[in-house]
């Protein structure tokens, strides 16, 4: 039956969904972002424990050390649910997709000096190894995180992780090619100036709370390495004669890095200021990792930055600093 | 050195190949087997991970491209369809029914699978399964997610769908499809892809989606068809990834034969269970029907699943042994799935209703063997008693099995006039079963089903009031007190269709706005 429906306004019965109009208020309309997050993930009367993990419920709080009220204040200031992440994710790479063929297009590759080539993928290849162990990690907070609100986004991370792991794999296939990849892996796996990092990231792997993987892995360690790969060295290798090319070719992790530090403060800022104890939980972890992630980036750093290196770095902790300080949180040595 | 001018070109598996599997490494600093250390426990012996055949192969940025391409569509179609009051357009206020059970019995289903897949995604140590689960996971939170939106604008003029996250969990029928991937989401990841990814989006999910998309086409619904369809090319990938990984467990260690068998046999009886649900969707809800129930079972399970598992004979895997009663119970199953609901309507967040006339000899021709002998007159009666102003309600909690948690509904497979009751001891404690193959399942897992949250028992043990509510309060109302544990609304969620707030809004709203 093929009806032709006039358009009239009739009155809703109600706004939202029961769960939804508890946090916002029944009168409001919700968003798809809250309608596609809050209470997604079930919290009471689980059937079985899982037997890889039988003292935990297959949700549950106490996989961390930070106490939520409401894990749902964890909240994504980007407001990603499936579409928006997506659409905004397709806006990103269509950017980089053009500067890819732009490089490969003109052959602007072969117009970068010699000692810069070198050097760009001394620095960049070895890093697909680590954004693949950044997906592993992310993969274990969507995985065993608590709520929607913080694990959807992180496997959000997981993927763009993967997808720049991706990007960098291209980065080599345009700057060199396969065999680049693979001495690339052979200094990631036994080159000693990549040692750190490859410890700093398997000692992740296995870490059982899942907060304190989150502060090790995405505020403290993304929190130096991409400003570190895609804001100075990617600096530096301009100033050497890379023109804007090398930037071309790291766009996409260079704006990656913005939009994901809006969710992590965000988380960092809540889960702190929701009480004494979780934020000097979250300061004695970055205490703990501050310093590894430091040393474990002053291998690489030094390849660009030879002696500069530590004064490179400690810039960047300095600024780390300030972010972390406008979250509420310090980041300076106790004890 | 001197940098290459002419590069190999690289071939699309081996470029997919460095964009994945290239990217991993054998670690040093930490053990393989502490960063993956639920890859042995279940007895399934992987040799050789390289030897995954990517069942496709997808980098990120095309699938953000191609995602996001089809969200931007299928949003656009929402928003259409929200504007111009399209659920007025569908055939029956009825119809709504089925998106109340779809978007609390299932929607959530998707997102348990996104976890479930975030978990695999993460624990299997060869890259290419891992990184085809994650999409996958991804996926499963996009069909979650975009479920829940198309079905928000029903809920602002519809009963019955404002707690779906909430009802899962609580809600008596409900524990029917939760408990099964509640029950595959605590089980080894290697036995979560056997039961989701093969038992479940292989063999039985065309018995799940087609009746729900062709339910919504037939009747008027192109907000939840829209999703339907849009769900389709994502759902094509889930079926070769599951299809992949029971050939790669097969082809691995011939030691993992009998257990994906035995994983096959239980996860199809599993789904068979649930679909229940459907099968009653199917015959009894919709106001315009797509095809029986029977229909769909010959078609997508007799003939397709047939063809597969008569593919799968190479490797030694035979068709489930549960099929036999399947066949049988197909002509028997969504009668006495309504008629429990019928009963039971008081308690639920959805409407019940008689068959039609018009509803009953459609089930005379579908089910020439049973419609007429054993149901027709037991719906006859009800009608009866309801025009005397009698209509029934139940309110005695029913037994259910412990195993897939339906009510003791099911007949003997050799005589449809005796219900099936089947039994084990454990741990000095009798438990009860519809079937002999629920029973099965337990007898190899009790540990684990012993746990199960079975709703009746914990009505009876008190669990399931609102906090505050006094039991040994003089007024006390049991069944009002669960309702408002469930989030129930007495009067505008539950009872029968006739006279409810559905009934009346839509007949005045479709009223107004088709006059002229
Ligand atoms: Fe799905
Ligand atoms: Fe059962």
């Amino acid at each position: 039956m093929q009806l032709d429906l006039r358009t009239v306004t009739i009155k809703p019965l109600r706004q939202t969904f029961s769960h939804v109009a508890r946090r916002i208020g029944a009168d409001k309309a919700a968003s798809r972002y809250q309608e596609g997050t809050f209470d997604l993930q079930a919290t009471m009367n689980f059937h079985y424990r899982p037997l890889w993990a039988p003292d935990y419920e297959i949700f549950d709080a106490s996989r961390t050390a930070i106490v939520m009220a409401d894990w749902y204040k964890l909240l994504d200031p980007r407001q990603y649910y499936y579409g928006s992440y997506t659409l905004a994710r397709a806006r990103m790479q269509e950017a980089a997709e053009a500067d890819f063929a732009l490089v490969e297009d003109r052959g602007l590759a072969d117009s970068l000096p010699h000692a810069v080539r070198r050097l760009a993928m001394d620095l960049y290849l070895p890093l697909r190894h680590l954004e693949w162990g950044g997906n592993t990690n992310c993969m274990s907070l969507a995985a065993y995180g608590f709520g929607t609100a913080f694990t959807s986004p992180a496997l959000f991370h997981a993927m763009d992780h993967l997808g720049m792991a991706q990007y960098l794999t291209r980065l080599g296939l345009v700057l060199g090619d396969e065999a680049e990849l693979t001495a690339a892996k052979q200094a990631w796996v036994a080159g000693p100036e990549w040692q750190g990092l490859r410890k700093y990231i398997e000692d992740c792997f296995v870490m059982q709370d899942w907060f304190e993987l989150f502060t090790a892995h995405c505020v403290v360690l993304d929190g130096l390495l991409f400003p570190l790969f895609f804001g100075e060295i990617d600096t530096h290798l301009a100033a050497q004669g890379g023109g804007a090319v090398l930037s071309m070719l790291t766009r996409f992790e260079a704006e990656w890095f913005i939009d994901a530090t809006k969710w992590t403060n965000a988380v960092i800022k809540n889960a702190a200021g929701e009480s004494a104890a979780n934020k000097a939980q979250i300061e004695s972890w970055i205490g703990t990792y501050l310093p590894l992630a430091q040393a474990a980036l002053e291998g690489p750093a030094r390849s660009a930055f030879g002696a500069e290196a530590p004064a490179v770095i400690e810039q960047l902790t300095e600024q780390f600093s300030a972010r972390l300080a406008k979250l509420g949180v310090s980041t300076a040595q106790k004890g | 050195m001197d940098m290459p001018t002419t590069k190999k070109k690289l071939g699309i598996k081996e470029r997919y190949a460095l964009m994945t599997r290239g990217l991993d490494w054998e670690t040093s600093y930490q053990p393989m087997d502490k960063v993956f250390p639920y890859a042995q426990f279940e007895g399934i012996k992987i040799h050789d991970w390289d030897k995954w055949e990517d069942p496709f192969r997808l980098t990120m940025d095309a699938y953000w491209k191609y995602q996001a391409e089809k969200e931007r569509k299928l949003y656009a179609i929402l928003d259409a369809f929200n504007q111009n009051n399209g659920h007025l357009g569908v055939t029956d206020a009825r119809y709504v029914n089925t998106l109340k059970l779809f978007l609390n019995g299932i929607s959530p289903l998707e997102y348990m699978a996104h976890r479930g897949f975030a978990h695999v995604g993460r624990q299997f140590p060869g890259v290419g399964p891992r990184v085809a689960c994650q999409m996958q996971s991804l996926d499963e939170l996009r069909h979650a997610q975009t479920q829940i939106h198309s079905m928000s604008n029903y809920n602002k003029y519809y009963n019955g769908l404002h707690s779906p996250t909430e009802m899962i969990q609580k809600v008596w029928y409900m524990s029917v499809p939760r408990s099964f991937f509640d029950d595959a989401y605590t089980a080894g990841p290697f036995e979560f892809m056997v039961a989701i990814g093969f038992s479940f989006e292989y063999v039985l999910t065309n018995l799940l989606f087609v009746p729900f998309v062709s339910g919504a086409a037939y009747n008027g619904d192109m907000g939840a068809m829209t999703f339907g369809f849009s769900a389709q090319s994502d759902e094509a990938r889930h079926m070769t990834l599951g299809l992949e990984c029971i050939r790669f467990m097969l082809e691995q260690d011939p030691d993992n034969i009998p257990i994906v068998q035995k994983w096959i046999d239980k996860w199809t009886w599993r789904g068979i269970r649930v679909l229940t649900l459907v099968a009653m969707m199917m015959d009894y809800m919709l106001p315009k029907k797509v095809m029986s129930w029977k229909e769909a079972w010959e078609i997508y399970f007799e003939e397709n699943a047939g063809a597969l598992f008569n593919d799968l004979a190479r490797y030694g895997i035979k068709m489930p042994e549960c099929a036999k009663q399947a066949f049988i119970d197909k002509d028997h199953i969504s009668h006495q799935a309504w008629a429990t609901f019928y009963q039971y309507s008081g308690i639920s967040n959805f409407h019940s209703w008689l068959p039609s006339e018009e509803d009953k000899d459609w089930l005379s021709a579908k089910y020439p063997d049973t419609f007429d002998k054993y149901y027709r007159p037991r719906f006859e009666h009800w009608e009866a008693e309801a025009k005397e102003g009698r209509r029934f309600y139940n309110t005695t909690l029913p037994q259910l099995c412990q195993v897939c948690q339906i009510p003791m509904i099911f007949t003997e497979p050799d005589d449809p006039t005796q219900i099936c009751y089947r039994e084990s001891d454990f741990g000095g404690e009798k438990y009860h079963f519809c079937s002999d193959h629920c029973k099965h399942i337990f007898d190899d897992e009790p540990e684990k089903y012993v746990q199960a949250w079975m709703p009746a028992q914990q009505i009876y043990q008190g669990n399931c009031f609102p906090e505050g509510a006094d039991p040994t309060a003089p007024d006390f109302n049991a069944v009002e007190e669960v309702l408002k544990y469930y989030n129930i609304h007495n009067g505008r969620d539950n009872m029968d269709y006739v006279g409810s707030e559905d009934e009346k809004n839509f007949a005045e709203w479709r009223q107004t706005s088709t006059k002229n």
